[in-house]
């Protein structure tokens, strides 16, 4: 196998359209507009082009966006949307529907805030609202990240044992906006590796007609969405096989988390997205003052790898958990994950939440790097704790 | 036309004891023609009543009907399908002689 790649100053979106590019979809459904990301403007530019054979649909609203592409990968497409912010929010009903009826849909997400107050900037809210949908989540602390994540999530997602749709997130603006050097490997290479795409019970094979998404109530719904369940099990497993996969061309390790600096850590954050880059520079910096701090990166949320994360994290002496969202009245969900992870442990860390970041609120390495202190320190109570909120 | 329904979900196997690992992914329905074991005739508040007499066989009923549940032999309609029958009344409707009378089905009593 022949591999050659080149590095090109690109932005996340324009990462992932290069990554939908290669892939080549037979479908694309999107819906124009704020909040759309870039990734469908670049992807769009490469339909007008004619560089792509994807069939490009415009719709009438993101609940259009999904209800076409459900239609699509029904009916036997590779089928993909990419979407924001309360796009997601406004896709939610059919979100659903594309778990349930098994479709492996990949959608790229800008991470983006939730309105209101109306805000158009980066944090979780949108995809962590959604993480009980049945859709695999990966998360991406790159550009270089997410146009990978593209390739991860597609060989996951059309696994005929796993058989669900799959969000590539991406921190909206910092990632999907900022400009980053992106190696894109050869388009043989990526398309040879996305493959022949084979649909299972597609709509348009006339001579063994079936029928999708019929009403489920009292007597079979139960047996479907505990089917998923089963699903989302076989996910976790096949990940790992995806990755190994995936290795071969890039070189570079997909576990469900990345660890930096942890082996003699005494205290570690946990942070999924553009922040664990910032979380990096300030363990390099503290690290050189012999102060021994890491980092755990989460790549994948769903399915969540309980085991493997107490089992990197229970003899942490101290674990700070940073969100970028809330669950009002209730914990963090990624902090609500970490602690779960932990509790059959015999020996587990004092961990504390952090919620950082809402609505696009900047982060800066001092914060991190105090966040870091008040750990060492062993600083941990049962109340989250709010990064440069007023008064906080 | 009857189709041969085979696989799923045959009135057998609604009965057997299952497992869900043995129902077909996203609960798909992969064998046509299922739907003949949903007798729709119980949904039915109404019932159409036909009469020959005036009937001028134009299948206009046949046409609207939207379960397909007007009876025609010989090119005659000779009946409704109460089976499958909602009486939801669009063949009373249509009917450009009026050939079809709807009945509250209380007036049938247990039948």
């Amino acid at each position: 196998m022949m591999v050659t790649k080149k590095m090109y100053p690109m932005t996340g979106a324009q990462a992932i359209a290069e990554a939908m590019r290669q892939i080549n979809p037979d479908v694309v459904a999107a819906y124009p507009i704020t909040p759309q990301t870039p990734i469908i403007e670049n992807f769009a530019k490469f339909v007008a082009d004619g560089r792509v054979d994807t069939e490009y649909i415009r719709v009438e609203s993101e609940h259009s966006a999904m209800s076409a592409t459900v239609g699509a990968a029904a009916a036997g497409g590779r089928a993909m949307t990419a979407t924001a912010s309360a796009g997601l929010a406004l896709m939610w009903e059919i979100v659903y529907v594309a778990a349930s009826m098994r479709l492996p849909i990949i959608m790229p997400i800008a991470n983006r805030a939730l309105s209101g107050p109306i805000n158009i900037h980066c944090d979780h809210s949108d995809t962590m609202g959604t993480r009980d949908s049945g859709w695999i989540q990966i998360y991406s602390e790159t550009a270089q990240e997410a146009y990978e994540n593209m390739f991860l999530a597609l060989k996951l997602a059309e696994n005929k044992n796993v058989q669900l749709p799959a969000m590539v997130c991406l921190d909206g603006f910092i990632t999907s906006h900022g400009v980053e050097n992106v190696e894109i490997y050869d388009d043989k290479t990526m398309k040879d590796f996305a493959g022949e795409y084979k649909p299972i019970d597609p709509l348009l094979d006339v001579d063994n007609p079936i029928t999708y998404g019929p009403l489920q109530l009292q007597d079979y719904y139960f047996e479907t969405k505990r089917q998923q369940v089963d699903a989302m099990k076989n996910a976790k497993k096949v990940f790992l096989e995806a990755g190994k996969e995936l290795s071969k061309i890039t070189g570079n390790d997909y576990g469900y988390f990345e660890k930096y600096m942890m082996d003699d850590a005494e205290a570690v954050i946990v942070v999924m997205n553009s922040t664990a880059g910032n979380v990096k520079s300030v363990v390099d910096e503290m690290r050189k003052d012999g102060k021994k701090v890491g980092l755990l990166k989460l790549r994948l949320f769903r399915p969540f790898p309980y085991e493997e994360v107490a089992e990197a994290l229970h003899k942490i002496p101290v674990v700070g958990v940073f969100d970028r969202a809330e669950s009002f009245g209730a914990c963090p969900p990624l902090y609500g994950e970490i602690r779960n992870a932990l509790f059959d442990s015999e020996k587990k860390p004092k961990m504390q939440s952090f919620v950082f970041g809402l609505g696009g609120r900047d982060i800066f390495s001092h914060q991190i790097e105090n966040v870091f202190e008040t750990l060492l320190e062993g600083e941990t109570s049962g109340e989250t704790k709010y990064i440069g909120c007023r008064g906080c | 036309m009857m189709f041969m329904i085979e696989k799923f979900p045959t009135k057998e196997h609604l009965k057997k004891k299952q497992d869900y690992k043995d129902i077909p992914m996203a609960g798909k329905i992969t064998n046509a023609g299922s739907s003949l074991l949903n007798k729709t005739g119980s949904w039915r508040a109404f019932r159409p009543i036909h009469d020959k007499a005036k009937c001028i066989n134009c299948m206009i009923c046949y046409s609207f009907c939207p379960e397909e549940a007007i009876i025609v032999e010989d090119g005659k309609v000779v009946g409704v399908n109460l089976d499958y029958c909602k009486g939801c009344g669009i063949c009373a409707k249509e009917c450009p002689v009026k050939a079809f009378s709807m009945k509250e089905e209380s007036e049938f009593g247990k039948e």
